[in-house]
């Protein structure tokens, strides 16, 4: 029996905090995990195989969680690839359940990167004693300058203009404002995007995601277990891995790893772009969307900046993207790649309100983890409804 | 702009040939004897072939600006003084893209496929090491 639609996401939760002074990481993912456990209709008792990661868990962090958790799972896996580890986790968790390693996995996501001042976009890594680093930390870069001179070549190999990428903001921001989660929810404009101030030319304040705190669950186990729980089981269709770097094996800077793991992940759900119904992709910047959208296939690369335009982008749009408001304007607490496949999730389940993607079947998630430009991973799911 | 002294380099024994090459005023690259690729970051293997057989060779030093980014926040030290800045990957003559700066020029004048020369900021340091940061500037 094929991966394909073996095991499904029986149940999701998004922790409601932006700013969380007062409570720790696994203490966000303590409270997301019984969020998601009540969503899917178990309990911790019920959950074997353990999935997670953060900014701040060291080599053994995972094993801490379990700790913290007072679980004792028969599978655990702490792989962190950045921000897109959370749908590599969902892929990891799906395997292991379909090779009867565990029955019921839980992904977990903590972060407290705003209330404790973590530097993700700017202002970090120039204190570095790694030899290897020692070719970026002289040279002041930044995750913002890397995805600024992705931005850069974009625009000027394809004629890609600034207010194409604003759209995209704006666009979230337009999503964000129909989720009552969201942090930034009041409405902008292109100008709005464009006169806000230069950070890494081209990119600007508002073309960058925001930073939050926050946390989420996911619950995976078999279709077959999911279709006697509480929610429709939301399938596991498709899944790829990939990294990708700049120098040595990259041939361009606009080449991303959204390219191989979306192959793969397309492949083995056996459909295709045009039946895809909504997109979640990594929003960490502007270009981050538009380049994500070119190398999964929406379209080809160098047509991203059309692409986006006219709200094709939007909800009621040819391919809406980023339902909840994205990093951009909804929640950022550095490793955002688990709320993709949360509000996909819930899109499919048909839960959202006033963002809701009418009739949607079928969604494709991505996520993007490190910086691109430099190195960094990719982790595509495509999940559908029956 | 202030002038920015780059923060130190920590060189390995895999990289230090590089960082020992910018204080001599050379662009130092690694070669592989086996396939004869160039590569860049030096490391201890060649990361098209794995062969351990691998040399320095020194480059021309001529390069294009292969994309960049005139950098307006940073609040990291010393950058945030040196704002705005010009980050920048150059594609060298030889095939390797090296992250870097590009200086000696307005920030705004710096442009995609421009002709640029490396140019060396000696590191003054206690350590004994002798090891320059590589920055780029316009050609001619």
């Amino acid at each position: 029996m094929s991966l394909s639609g073996a095991c499904s996401i029986a149940g999701v939760y998004e922790h409601p905090t932006r700013w969380a002074p007062d409570k720790t990481e696994f203490q966000i993912m303590a409270e997301s995990a019984k969020g998601a456990l009540d969503d899917a209709g178990l309990t911790i008792d019920d959950v074997d195989g353990l999935f997670g990661a953060s900014m701040t868990m060291g080599a053994m962090g995972i094993v801490e969680l379990a700790e913290y958790l007072n679980l004792k799972p028969n599978y655990i896996d702490g792989t962190n690839i950045g921000g897109s580890s959370f749908l590599a986790h969902v892929t990891h968790a799906a395997a292991a359940i379909h090779a009867g390693l565990c029955q019921v996995a839980i992904v977990l996501y903590g972060s407290t990167a705003a209330s404790h001042s973590v530097a993700i976009g700017t202002g970090m890594g120039h204190g570095s004693r790694n030899p290897w680093d020692s070719f970026q930390s002289p040279y002041g870069m930044t995750t913002v300058g890397s995805y600024a001179m992705v931005a850069q070549l974009h625009m000027q190999r394809y004629g890609t203009k600034p207010e194409q990428l604003a759209e995209i903001a704006v666009t979230m921001r337009r999503h964000a404002s129909m989720n009552p989660a969201a942090k930034m929810r009041t409405p902008i404009t292109v100008d709005d995007v464009l006169s806000s101030r230069l950070i890494s030319a081209p990119l600007h304040l508002l073309d960058c995601c925001i930073i939050s705190d926050g946390g989420g669950a996911i619950v995976v186990t078999s279709t077959e277990r999911a279709k006697d729980l509480r929610r429709k089981p939301v399938q596991i269709l498709g899944c790829g891995e990939s990294v990708c770097h700049q120098e040595i094996g990259s041939p361009d800077l606009l080449t991303m790893g959204a390219r191989q793991a979306g192959e793969r992940a397309f492949g083995m759900a056996g459909v295709q772009r045009s039946d895809i119904d909504l997109a979640m992709v990594y929003d960490s910047f502007t270009i981050t969307v538009l380049s994500t959208l070119e190398n999964l296939g929406f379209c080809k690369v160098g047509e991203g900046g059309d692409f986006v335009s006219g709200g094709r982008i939007g909800l009621g749009g040819e391919l809406p993207v980023n339902l909840d408001g994205g990093g951009l304007s909804s929640n950022h607490p550095g490793m955002r790649g688990i709320f993709l496949a949360i509000e996909a999730t819930k899109q499919l389940r048909g839960e959202c309100g006033d963002r809701q993607v009418a009739d949607a079947k079928l969604a494709v998630a991505h996520g993007t983890g490190g910086t691109l430009g430099v190195a960094h991973s990719g982790a595509t799911l495509i999940l559908g409804v029956e | 702009m202030a002038d920015l002294t780059h923060p130190k380099v920590h060189a390995s024994w895999e990289t230090r040939g590089y960082w020992e090459g910018a204080a001599r005023g050379e662009l130092v690259l690694q070669r592989c004897r086996a396939c004869t690729t160039v590569q860049h970051k030096p490391r201890g293997v060649c990361a098209t072939c794995l062969s351990g057989d691998l040399e320095h060779v020194v480059a021309s030093g001529r390069g294009t600006v292969y994309t960049f980014t005139v950098t307006h926040q940073n609040q990291a030290p010393p950058f945030a003084a040196a704002c705005p800045y010009v980050m920048a990957y150059v594609q060298t003559e030889e095939g390797p893209r090296i992250l870097t700066h590009i200086v000696g020029c307005d920030p705004e004048a710096v442009q995609i496929g421009m002709a640029v020369v490396a140019d060396f900021q000696p590191q003054e340091r206690t350590d004994g090491e002798q090891f320059a940061v590589v920055r780029f500037r316009p050609a001619g």
